[in-house]
């Protein structure tokens, strides 16, 4: 019986030999530069606006203006959320760390927040839409499937391997954004204060559960949601691939789902079952930082459980589909 | 029947595509040590029996063993004693020789890289094994192909037009080279619809036509079977088709006149045992009939496949 190690590293090497994998890096690092002079643009703009004041004589000038406001008559939600805000910035000045500072950790999580919506995603395609129809356009799934090996093996050795560039994936983006945006601002701000915890009920937001983390921590909450998020495509491109014989028709159909889904979130706010479609649902970090989601009843955990969902019927159709197939032609 | 095992054993091999029965029973056996040639013109049903045979395509009915382990029950255990090339020889071609035996020895419990060295001295790949596949020629990839089906150490090789675009040079190496594997107890299935080329190399043929084994055999017996054609040059050439006809009669079916294209000429071609030519001669002298010459031809496995195949159309 051959291991599943073998299979896997044979299949960490054709992706390594195809040079999918450095060319996703590559375009990670020629894209980042781009954001991060865009950011550098704001924060100027900003500075401009708002002087050259010191941070803390602001966020002290903001907490006074804010517990003011808290006796007067406003609605209860607004004094809890700026309770909370309050406490952000007490926290903030105890820790002696701007919040607003731009910094390579803020301008990481902000970058990961945004791009696991359609940027990520779309990396993840274009490893996971080739891994078996390439084999399957080339041939070579004949050799691969002549061996004494089930198929189930070989189809969980891609799955793996798939596991093991979406972590790549991810870790590097992240990775890459703090080095090159770290040029342009400062190394720095992981203990950096930020709000979490909001829940939407209906079309309020709860602010009830909000807690302050520390931006460290945040952002390794938002790669975990990031990376199961990229992880569901990755399991939808394999099933693209296994039944699609043809890598630039499966990679096409997963650029159409998943730029669909980005269009469709801005136009299914009525049309309440969309949120079971699991393109809406792969934008699962905006739910920490408490934006009000595209489709009302939207949770994080029932996003996470419509991906999982998603995810677990592409295993169920691509394992089916993959041991029981007649390879022809 | 010999006392050599059979390596691999097809019986009542059926399969139906999308409601159309393309095989439709096969049944042979190869034993060991043997070639053994698959013989059918393109679209009879070779690729998609190979196809089978390695477990690339279930079948509908029908039991293969290779070893006495069925291909369909324990797929790993039969593919660990086959080695195959089905179609052409695809391999990575961003990878080299060396690299692609590596990734397929990898897929093998005890395949490490001494065999490699062995398979790639003997299929004689030399030193551009360390080159991509993608700058090589086909027959250096169909040597490749090879050393790939030989990493597990198999019983039986199954080869699908090992020949298809090698020049002549190439055609001669390969087919030495596969009596050369057979020499050494391997089995080797081939497939060809190049009929010279199983009769040059083969012990055993099978001859498949629309997806139906019509003979199986050695060469020489079936060479045997199938009548042998006797080339008359006579003279009147009308009166003695009349008497051959007659003849033909009287023996009844197996027996046939094939007149030739060549009508200006003396010839008439009849398919009769060589033992009846005696009498024949003097009938027809006999009948005043001029023999000029009488010409047993051996027929040839080209020859027997147009007989058995009834001059099928190639689609």
């Amino acid at each position: 019986m051959v291991s599943l190690y073998p299979l896997v590293k044979n299949e960490t090497i054709k992706m390594l030999r195809k040079r999918r994998f450095q060319v996703i890096i590559l375009i990670v690092a020629a894209l980042i530069p781009i954001f991060v002079y865009a950011q550098v643009k704001i924060t100027e703009n900003s500075r401009k606006q708002l002087g050259d004041a010191d941070w803390r004589i602001r966020a002290e000038k903001r907490i006074s203006d804010m517990s003011n406001t808290l006796n007067n008559n406003i609605p209860e939600d607004w004094k809890v959320y700026r309770k909370v805000e309050i406490q952000r910035l007490q926290y903030a000045l105890e820790r002696d760390v701007d919040p607003e500072s731009p910094n390579s950790v803020t301008f990481t999580s902000t970058f990961i927040r945004n791009s696991v919506g359609l940027f990520l995603p779309l990396l993840v395609a274009v490893v996971s839409a080739d891994i078996l129809s390439s084999e399957q356009s080339t041939g070579t799934i004949k050799l691969l499937l002549t061996r004494p090996v089930r198929r189930w093996k070989i189809l969980t050795s891609k799955l793996l391997t798939l596991v093991l560039f979406v972590s790549l994936i991810v870790f590097c983006t992240a990775a890459l954004t703090y080095l090159i945006s770290g040029l342009a601002f400062t190394y720095g701000g992981w203990g950096a204060p930020v709000l979490t915890g909001f829940q939407v009920n209906g079309d309020q937001l709860d602010t009830s559960h909000v807690h302050i983390v520390e931006q460290w921590r945040f952002l390794l909450m938002e790669l975990g949601l990031a990376w199961f998020s990229c992880l569901v495509v990755a399991c939808m491109g394999l099933m693209i691939s296994v039944l699609v014989r043809s890598t630039a028709a499966g990679m096409g159909i997963m650029l159409a789902v998943l730029i669909a889904g980005t269009i469709l979130t801005n136009m299914v706010s009525s049309w309440e079952s969309a949120k079971y479609l699991f393109m809406i649902n792969l934008d699962t970090i905006s739910f920490l930082a408490g934006s009000i989601p595209p489709v009302p009843g939207l949770t994080l955990d029932f996003s996470l459980t419509v991906l999982a969902v998603w995810a677990a019927a592409s295993l169920v159709v691509s394992y089916g589909v993959f041991t029981r197939r007649d390879i022809l032609g | 029947m010999t006392d050599k095992q059979k390596v691999l054993d097809v019986q009542g091999l059926r399969k139906t595509i999308r409601g159309r029965e393309i095989i439709k029973g096969v049944t042979f056996d190869v034993r060991e040590g043997e070639v053994f040639g698959f013989l059918g013109p393109n679209g009879a049903g070779k690729t998609t029996t190979i196809r089978m045979l390695v477990n690339l395509i279930r079948p509908t009915a029908g039991t293969i063993q290779v070893g006495g382990i069925s291909v369909t029950a324990h797929p790993e255990k039969a593919l660990g004693q086959m080695g195959c090339i089905v179609e052409n020889p695809e391999m990575y071609g961003y990878m080299s020789g060396q690299e692609n035996l590596e990734h397929f020895a990898r897929m093998f419990p005890n395949v490490g890289a001494e065999r490699i060295r062995e398979v790639v001295e003997i299929v004689g790949l030399g030193a551009r094994i360390h080159d991509k596949v993608k700058t090589y020629s086909l027959g250096m990839r169909q040597r490749l192909g090879i050393a790939q089906a030989l990493l597990g150490r198999p019983k039986l090789l199954i080869l699908d037009e090992p020949t298809n675009g090698l020049d002549p040079q190439g055609i001669k190496e390969m087919r030495e080279f596969i009596r050369e594997l057979a020499s050494d107890g391997l089995s080797v299935f081939v497939s060809s619809h190049l009929l010279s080329e199983i009769q040059l190399m083969c012990d055993r043929v099978a001859i498949i036509s629309h997806g139906e084994v019509i003979a199986v055999g050695a060469v020489e017996d079936l060479l045997q079977e199938s009548d042998n054609r006797i080339v008359w040059q006579v003279e009147p050439r009308d009166q003695a088709l009349a008497i051959l006809s007659g003849y033909m009669e009287e023996t009844g079916p197996g027996v046939s006149v094939h007149e030739t294209a060549d009508e200006a000429a003396r010839s008439i071609v009849v398919r009769m045992p060589a033992s009846q030519v005696p009498t024949m001669t003097k009938k027809l002298v006999d009948s005043g009939i001029d023999v000029y010459s009488v010409t047993v031809k051996n027929p040839t496995l080209e020859e027997l496949f147009l007989q058995l195949t009834e001059g099928e159309t190639i689609g």
